[in-house]
């Protein structure tokens, strides 16, 4: 009880500085968005080429950047962990008798909570481009960014109470994020890859995600690649916020 | 003052940090007493080791050895039932730069699980009482210095703590401002609580605490009132300038049987001797130098300071190393 009031209390804080500040909302946004315009017409030409799969560029490619969206979005988060570590902000909460889990899933939470608006408002915006999609597979969809978001966020807040400041933090965000979207197959089916690429992409927890959420797309919200991805998804979330509660509890700085 | 009652007790309180490249003990075996309804001083220069005591004995570092007890609990055991007793202001501060007073506070409080009403009358309360009425709604970017330095004791202060910790709440304030909160921390103790503040100004150790410790590289090396402490220095300072680099007169003194000690001054030329009466050594000092032919610039007399303490423990002057 008392860690359930504590998560809403840290949410609540979070959440009324990002609303003081709703440009990161909007910024968050503004780039799935260039995807959706000045990327995806690309595709529609590709449709023809073998290994390419059906169901229409946008059913196909309106999916994987939600998922690029929940996975990467909430990267960045450590950022304003980090200023706060260096303001004391960090400490004089873990000298109270706050619960550490809920240092941050508060924060988590406020992350998640951001990623599903945006996820929502890119999925309204697709729709004129012929996205189609139940109800009960949005919301599938939505879940499946909150792990997502989630999981990030939980590495990207421990990595931040572990490096401390911005000059390793940036480089390694930039440099791990990149791999990882580049083998997921947002972009570009992994089916035109070769095999070895493919072999490589079958770590990336991504990748099924992605599959799951282009199943769910594809009013296969039953298919087994849901499961999967949605199993896989929460395995990895889980863990990481293991790891960053016991970063949050050992804070050093 | 309460009675006897050790509010603190540390006995062999230690920690070592490790980095790739070596091992510091920042902390090396403290044993402390603080007791109810002092204010006690943590004297020290950078890198004493005051700010990792302070964080050892309020649960946010484990310590790598030894054993405390805080505000009736083990530290080790217990640190929840600690950190529900204690207040803490850290170096650093805490406040965030994006959020209000009023909201700092009412979150503070909220951590603590006091009630929403309850919290915010305690905010207002404390508001108040910290003259931050005017600022309280602002976000704390735009307080000043002092402002955001006694909002982060309001802070401290939400949940009516018995014993507060303030790692140098007076550091880089105007004298306006640090004249204030001297003012705040007794008013702190006469409503009875304890507070253990670090510092590495001399005149405030000596203007604020009841009693204090004087720490140099993670050992304490002196510890008592203000006035024991000087008085441990015993009798008077004379601060004597000669020509020359002052070895020639600093051996003289030192073959004197009247001097108890003496040592180069913080300045060029000059050399500090510890007497038992300042008075009276004054014209032999003046005798001695005119036998010997050196040059006597300058003489004064004072009473022995904190810094005479620290410089006697450590052969350091504070003055210097803080500088
Ligand atoms: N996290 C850390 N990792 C490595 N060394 C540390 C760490 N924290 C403190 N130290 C070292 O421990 C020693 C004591 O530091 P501490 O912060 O306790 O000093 P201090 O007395 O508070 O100094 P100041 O007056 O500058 O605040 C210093 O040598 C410092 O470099
Ligand atoms: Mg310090």
């Amino acid at each position: 009880m008392k860690t359930l009031r504590d998560i809403w209390l840290v949410f609540l804080r979070y959440f009324g500085i990002l609303i003081r500040n709703p440009v990161w909302v909007v910024l968050g946004v503004v780039q799935p968005v260039l995807y959706l315009v000045l990327f995806a017409p690309l595709l529609k030409s590709l449709s023809a080429n073998p290994g390419v799969p059906a169901g229409g560029a946008y059913n196909w490619f309106v999916p994987g950047l939600l998922i690029q969206l929940g996975m990467f979005g909430a990267a960045g988060v450590g950022f304003g962990l980090i200023a706060e570590l260096r303001g004391g902000v960090v400490e004089r909460m873990r000298v109270t008798p706050v619960s550490r889990l809920a240092l941050l899933l508060g924060r988590a939470l406020r992350d998640i909570l951001m990623l599903d608006v945006q996820a929502a408002i890119l999925i309204v915006l697709s729709l004129p481009f012929g996205l189609k999609l139940h109800f009960d597979g949005a919301l599938v969809v939505l879940a499946l960014i909150a792990l997502l978001g989630l999981l990030t966020a939980s590495i990207s807040y421990a990595c931040a109470l572990w490096l401390k400041s911005e000059d390793s933090f940036a480089p390694l965000i930039f440099t791990s994020t990149l791999p990882l979207l580049l083998l997921s197959g947002v972009l570009l089916p992994l089916t035109l890859a070769p095999p070895w690429l493919r072999n490589i992409a079958a770590f990336n927890p991504l990748s099924y995600a992605v599959d799951a959420a282009r199943a769910v797309f594809n009013d296969h919200l039953t298919d087994v690649s849901v499961e999967k991805g949605v199993l896989i998804s929460a395995v990895l979330a889980l863990v990481a916020v293991a790891l960053a509660v016991r970063s949050f509890g050992r804070a050093l700085a | 003052m309460n009675e006897a009652k050790a509010v603190i007790e540390t006995r062999g309180l230690r920690r070592v940090f490790k980095t790739r490249k070596e091992t510091v003990e920042a902390v090396a075996g403290v044993d402390l007493k603080v007791w109810g309804g002092e204010v006690f001083g943590f004297l020290g220069p950078n890198g004493a080791g005051k700010t990792t005591t302070l964080r050892m004995l309020s649960t946010l570092l484990p310590p790598s050895g030894g054993e405390a007890t805080v505000a009736g609990c083990d530290l080790l055991r217990q640190p929840q039932q600690v950190r529900e007793r204690i207040g803490y202001v850290g170096q650093r501060g805490g406040s965030d730069p994006q959020v209000t007073g009023r909201t700092e506070l009412v979150f503070q409080g909220r951590l603590y699980a006091m009630p929403k009403r309850a919290a915010q009358d305690r905010a207002a309360e404390l508001l108040r009482v910290l003259e931050l009425e005017d600022c309280a709604d602002r976000p704390t970017s735009t307080y000043s210095g002092g402002q955001r330095r006694r909002l982060e004791i309001g802070i401290g202060l939400m949940h009516g703590p018995s014993l507060l910790f303030l790692d140098e709440p007076t550091t880089g304030l105007d004298p306006q401002s640090r004249a204030r909160l001297w003012e705040e921390v007794r008013r702190l103790r006469k409503g009875g609580t304890t507070v253990f503040l670090t510092t590495h100004y001399l005149e405030e150790a000596d203007a604020l605490c009841d009693r204090l410790a004087i720490i140099d590289h993670g050992k304490i090396v002196a510890e008592g009132s203000p006035d024991e402490l000087k008085r441990q220095v015993a009798g008077d300072v004379v601060v004597v300038g000669v020509g020359g680099d002052g070895r020639d007169a600093l051996e003289l003194f030192q073959r004197q049987p009247f001097v108890r000690e003496a040592g180069a001054g913080d300045a060029d030329g000059t050399i500090r001797l510890y007497v038992e009466r300042g008075e009276s050594a004054m014209p032999a000092i003046l005798r001695l130098l005119d036998g010997a032919g050196l040059e006597l610039k300058t003489i004064s007399l004072t009473r022995p300071s904190l810094d005479d303490v620290f410089l006697r423990q450590t052969g350091r002057s504070l003055r210097e190393v803080a500088a």
